[in-house]
């Protein structure tokens, strides 16, 4: 897909809570003594009064700093997640207000599982493609929830990134093409009323993960008569570091193509922020005329694969935090009750 | 804190609004029917940077109720001389020195029980990167 007008990114913006729980903390709760150890060796952990909107704000913040734009040209924000505060009522609203662009401008929320923010991107493009705006927030946030003991604890992080769209001529990368690839699978879920959500174990890996990177990937590079070799950095959803090396094995990446945006090793998997992130770390690093690669995956299912051409514009983008900045604040969480209070599994009425 | 009021706090809580007296050109914050200054009582809306640097704070471990203890309490001297209370966030007792740069960010700062409204606002954390004007 293309949109009619050409469509960039003006500015990026990421946020991680500072905490971290070590996952040898989660297995001395929950498995037996000399077990294999976990995926990844901690998780980022939002703070007691931190939540997806907080974070948010403060990515979406960044992103407008950085890009120049006069915020009262932004004409929509979207931010997907599949942890919002409110079960209903708007996260991009108060998003909105913070940046002090309300009332005229077009608000909600995302809903795709991990897919959700890059789900936002794509109608960001859109927006802006059309000639409907002058620009639009897309951000994908996430304070990833699992079961206590489930092999989803061993890595839900929290964090994620936010992206100001705008016309290609003010961007610090260009958007070259970007697909979607979905169909019905019911890998991931959670239901109505449920805490924690629900997982099909090893299906979450071949017909679900996959099947649709793959897939879409493949696609994309087939419309931009791209080959993996074109790319200085390729960004995939990150589940467990393994599914992203296996992935882009299979497509033709490198190790080193996937080192710059690859985060889940150090923090986990933020859901709908994760590949977004990733991204934002690319962009940290990434040199002019850079080719970027982006294939997120989401449950239910789907994948949104875009190509990203990094403009001279970048190297005067880069103010304020990186995401290793935030990587490298850590405060670890000792204890597994401590953890458990943070991420508000322990009910007390 | 019932819900009218959170209303039409906003603009203070989520984006540090104060008001420039329109006689004296004195910054207050928050928004007050006279000015601290000359008495005046025309303003005009004006946001506050978010920058600035710990006055003085401290560890709050009788709290009231909705605010669960222990927290750290601060006066920030902002870029603009306003001086304003907040808590402090993302830091322990033992890291906090007086002077140092402290940045505005919002944070959840209370809810109404598990069915009620939440309420956001403004605390200050260690300031992280160089943060332009937005």
């Amino acid at each position: 897909m293309r949109s009619r007008e050409p469509v960039g990114i003006a500015g990026y913006g990421a946020y991680v809570p500072r905490y971290r729980a070590s996952t040898a903390s989660i297995s001395a709760t929950w498995r037996p003594a000399g077990a294999a150890a976990a995926a990844v060796g901690e998780i980022s952990v939002a703070g007691h009064d931190e939540d997806v909107v907080t974070m948010a704000i403060e990515a979406a913040r960044t992103a407008v700093d950085r890009s120049a734009v006069d915020p009262a040209t932004i004409g929509a924000v979207w931010v997907g997640t599949e942890s919002k505060p409110y079960a209903v009522k708007p996260s991009a609203t108060l998003v909105a207000e913070a940046l002090g662009i309300t009332p005229g401008v077009v608000a909600a929320d995302m809903e795709f599982a991990c897919k959700a923010g890059s789900e936002a991107m794509q109608a960001a493009v859109a927006f802006v493609g059309a000639g409907m705006v002058d620009a639009t927030l897309a951000i994908g946030m996430d304070t990833a929830q699992s079961k206590p003991g489930d092999a989803l604890e061993y890595t839900a992080g929290c964090g994620g990134a936010a992206f100001l769209f705008t016309p290609a001529e003010a961007s610090l990368a260009t958007v070259e093409a970007s697909v979607s690839h979905v169909t019905d699978t019911a890998d991931f879920f959670r239901r109505e009323g449920a805490s924690y959500p629900e997982h099909g174990g090893r299906f979450t890996g071949e017909p679900s993960y996959f099947e649709h990177t793959l897939a879409a990937s493949r696609r994309l590079l087939a419309e931009l008569g791209a080959e993996p070799g074109d790319f200085a950095h390729a960004v995939f959803h990150q589940p467990v570091p393994k599914f992203v090396l296996r992935a882009a094995t299979a497509l033709g990446f490198s190790h080193e193509q996937i080192g710059a945006g690859l985060l889940a090793p150090r923090m986990g998997n933020a859901y709908a922020g994760s590949s977004l992130l990733g991204l934002a770390a690319v962009f940290d690093v990434a040199k002019p005329g850079d080719r970027i690669f982006f294939c997120s995956y989401g449950s239910g299912a789907g994948s949104d694969a875009f190509s990203f051409r990094v403009t001279d514009r970048i190297t005067a983008r880069r103010q304020g935090p990186a995401v290793t900045d935030y990587l490298d604040r850590r405060r670890e969480i000792v204890d597994y009750g401590h953890y458990l209070r943070l991420r508000g599994k322990i009910r007390r009425a | 804190m019932d819900l009218p009021r959170y209303h039409r706090l906003r603009s203070a809580y989520y984006r540090l609004e104060g008001q420039r007296c329109a006689s004296c050109d004195t910054l207050q914050f928050p928004a007050r029917a006279r000015c601290g200054s000359c008495g005046g009582n025309a303003f005009e809306d004006h946001r506050l940077s978010g920058r600035g640097t710990v006055y003085s704070y401290t560890e709050m471990t009788q709290a009231p109720a909705g605010f669960p203890p222990p927290y750290l309490m601060a006066l920030v001297r902002l870029e603009e001389g306003v001086l304003l209370a907040a808590q402090l966030t993302d830091i322990d007792a033992h890291e906090v020195e007086i002077g140092m740069p402290v940045e505005m960010v919002t944070r959840r700062l209370r809810e109404h029980g598990p069915r009620g409204f939440l309420v956001y606002g403004y605390k200050f954390r260690p300031l992280l990167g160089r943060r332009l004007v937005s």
